[in-house]
């Protein structure tokens, strides 16, 4: 049962036009996240659910608590949602110490609680402009927890702290989370934390919701190619459907054929394979239970740090992520004549275009 | 030195500045953060005394309070007294033409709080009342503070309105810059320049002192 339902159309004065429909299980998965590129309307999409701003019609709810609908002009303000929001500056109070930020919306005893639970006891008298930005970053989640939310609501949680504290604090601040027993929705544009940090995922681009499940099944099942691309599928490879036989697929792509699993996909598709999904050989193999087999040429190797990334021309682009190891036995080198095998279950078949599995 | 009239100025300022606090701040909030369309009408209106001429403004304020007008006819029933040519005539004139310099600088103050300060507030379930007075207001106190020592000043030098509202009564409206006029007007040039020089040495006292609150207020907060 999803336990946060939202559809909700606006128009920003920009000309941004935001068309979300989503439905969140917030008990079954505590953490998601709103992933997408800048621009993509996540923030746009996060301030309506704290009711900080309004949308243009449609109807958000909460455990089955309305808190918007349009159409009988219902409209809770913040106060009134008890969902905390942590602002990607974190948004401390400057004339107020740490234990007073925390003590801010808290009752009698909890900010103490947090203060302790949270390790900020030392901290205690600092003000904000004093402690480090991943501190701040653990005072706001401290102070939001104290006001005792039934959501929590973070926009870039990560984005103000340097890249060696961010999947230190990224693996804390979920431990956190899970610890409160307060569902959350995160917002990222950053593929890994979406990753590290959310159990489900909503895709978001160009204003509209293209996908959400579990973070696993969008990463492994992208539903179009520009989801597919989003979540960081390296091949997403234009395709037409020629042969659908005995729940395989035969796809063309470009002068190769490759075998998909039949997904139920009609019309124009794309075929995503990640590119830890590709092995190669010297030889063309004559006999394996993978049904893909490609000729190639390799046209570049590079190598990144324990992987190598080969780039392949089958007739179209291709590429392969093996281990920088195998790339030295293999002496790999541009221009090699190469044969890149992909197991038939590897290859995913998904819409080319936006459309039908957005708004399931 | 007229001791009394510069005792009588502190007393009208002291009680105008009060005033336009309990009054402006709020006033200040409203402008703030007021999204009616019709707003710019009360700014307007608000900045009035900073171009209408005193004579003007303090004609209007006479006509107002006169004994014949409902405000006057309303004060007289309810105290006896007139209100043209006595103190509280005089403090409700100076409420009106120091407004601006109360509610300019801190509805200034107040949009100038950062947003997401507000808002974080609000997610955390506090009112917008005591947003405002948790949040909006101690982080304005600068600009407060300002708006309070202009509007003191502003009324310790005021001579026009005075002069239409008051008139000139030793004790209870002859404030210092008419005690100083008369002086001139009576060729005391000695007694002028002593009220004046103290005048003189006052404001700029309180200027340099405002403009110090803003040169601090830039060194807390760089960024």
């Amino acid at each position: 049962m999803a336990e946060l339902v939202c559809v909700c159309r606006t128009r920003l004065a920009s000309g941004f036009e935001l068309d979300a429909g989503l439905s969140l299980p917030l008990d079954r998965a505590p953490i998601s996240v709103l992933f997408g590129p800048s621009g993509a309307g996540k923030t746009t999409l996060l301030r309506m659910l704290a009711g900080l701003d309004r949308p243009r019609e449609g109807a958000i709810s909460f455990r089955g608590q309305p808190w918007f609908d349009s159409s009988r002009g219902l409209w809770l303000a913040p106060q009134q949602r008890r969902a905390g929001f942590l602002a990607q500056d974190y948004a401390l109070f400057p004339h107020l110490t740490v234990a007073r930020n925390i003590a801010y919306a808290a009752r009698p005893g909890k900010a103490a609680e947090y203060l302790k639970a949270f390790e900020l006891g030392d901290l205690a008298g600092r003000l904000p402009r004093a402690i480090s930005s991943g501190q701040r970053q653990r005072v706001a989640l401290a102070r939001a927890l104290a006001a005792e939310p039934a959501l929590l609501l973070l926009d870039e949680p990560l984005s103000a702290l340097d890249a060696a504290a961010r999947t230190r604090t990224g693996q804390q601040l979920r431990r956190l989370l899970l610890g409160s027993g307060v569902p959350s929705i995160i917002v990222t544009h950053d593929r890994m934390e979406a990753v590290a940090l959310g159990d489900w995922i909503a895709v978001i681009a160009a204003g509209r919701i293209r996908q959400y499940g579990p973070v696993e099944e969008v990463f492994r099942r992208p539903a179009d190619a520009q989801v597919a691309e989003s979540v960081g599928v390296e091949n997403v490879l234009p395709a037409r459907i020629v042969a659908r036989e005995g729940g395989l697929l035969t796809l063309e792509t470009g002068p190769a054929h490759l075998q998909a699993i039949d997904s139920g996909e009609a019309g124009p598709v794309v075929a995503c394979i990640r590119a830890e999904d590709v092995a190669l050989t010297r030889q063309l193999a004559q006999v394996s239970s993978a049904r893909n087999r490609l000729a190639g040429r390799v046209t570049s190797v590079a190598v990144e740090g324990p992987l190598a990334r080969v780039s392949l021309d089958c007739g179209f682009p291709l590429v392969a992520a093996i281990t920088a190891q195998s790339a030295g036995e293999l002496q790999l080198q541009a221009g090699d004549a190469v044969c890149a095998i992909v197991k038939t279950t590897a290859v995913h078949v998904a819409a080319h275009s936006a459309g039908s599995r957005a708004h399931e | 030195m007229d001791w009394q009239a510069i005792w009588l100025s502190v007393r009208l300022s002291a009680s105008t500045t009060a005033i336009l606090l309990a009054v402006g701040t709020p006033l200040a909030g409203w402008l703030a953060f007021s999204a009616r369309r019709w707003k710019f009408l009360v700014e307007a209106l608000v900045a009035l005394p900073l171009v209408l001429p005193p004579t003007v403004l303090g004609f209007y304020v006479l006509l107002a309070i006169g004994p014949r007008s409902p405000v006057g006819a309303l004060y007289a029933k309810l105290t006896g007294g007139m209100l043209p040519f006595s103190f509280q005539g005089l403090l409700l004139a100076s409420v009106l033409y120091s407004l601006p310099f109360t509610v300019q600088p801190v509805a200034a103050a107040f949009a100038g709080v950062d947003r997401g300060l507000v808002e974080a507030s609000w997610c955390l379930g506090v009112s917008r009342f005591a947003t405002f007075r948790r949040v909006v207001v101690p982080l304005s106190r600068r600009g407060i503070a300002t708006g309070a020592i202009l509007s003191f000043a502003h009324t310790m030098g005021e001579f026009g309105v005075v002069l239409m509202v008051g008139g000139n009564i030793a004790g209870v409206t002859r404030t210092v810059s008419i005690s100083i006029y008369d002086q001139v007007q009576a060729l005391d040039y000695a007694a002028a320049t002593g009220t004046s020089l103290f005048l003189l040495a006052f404001s700029f006292v309180v200027l340099a002192l405002t403009y110090s609150f803003q040169r601090r207020a830039w060194n807390i907060w760089p960024s």
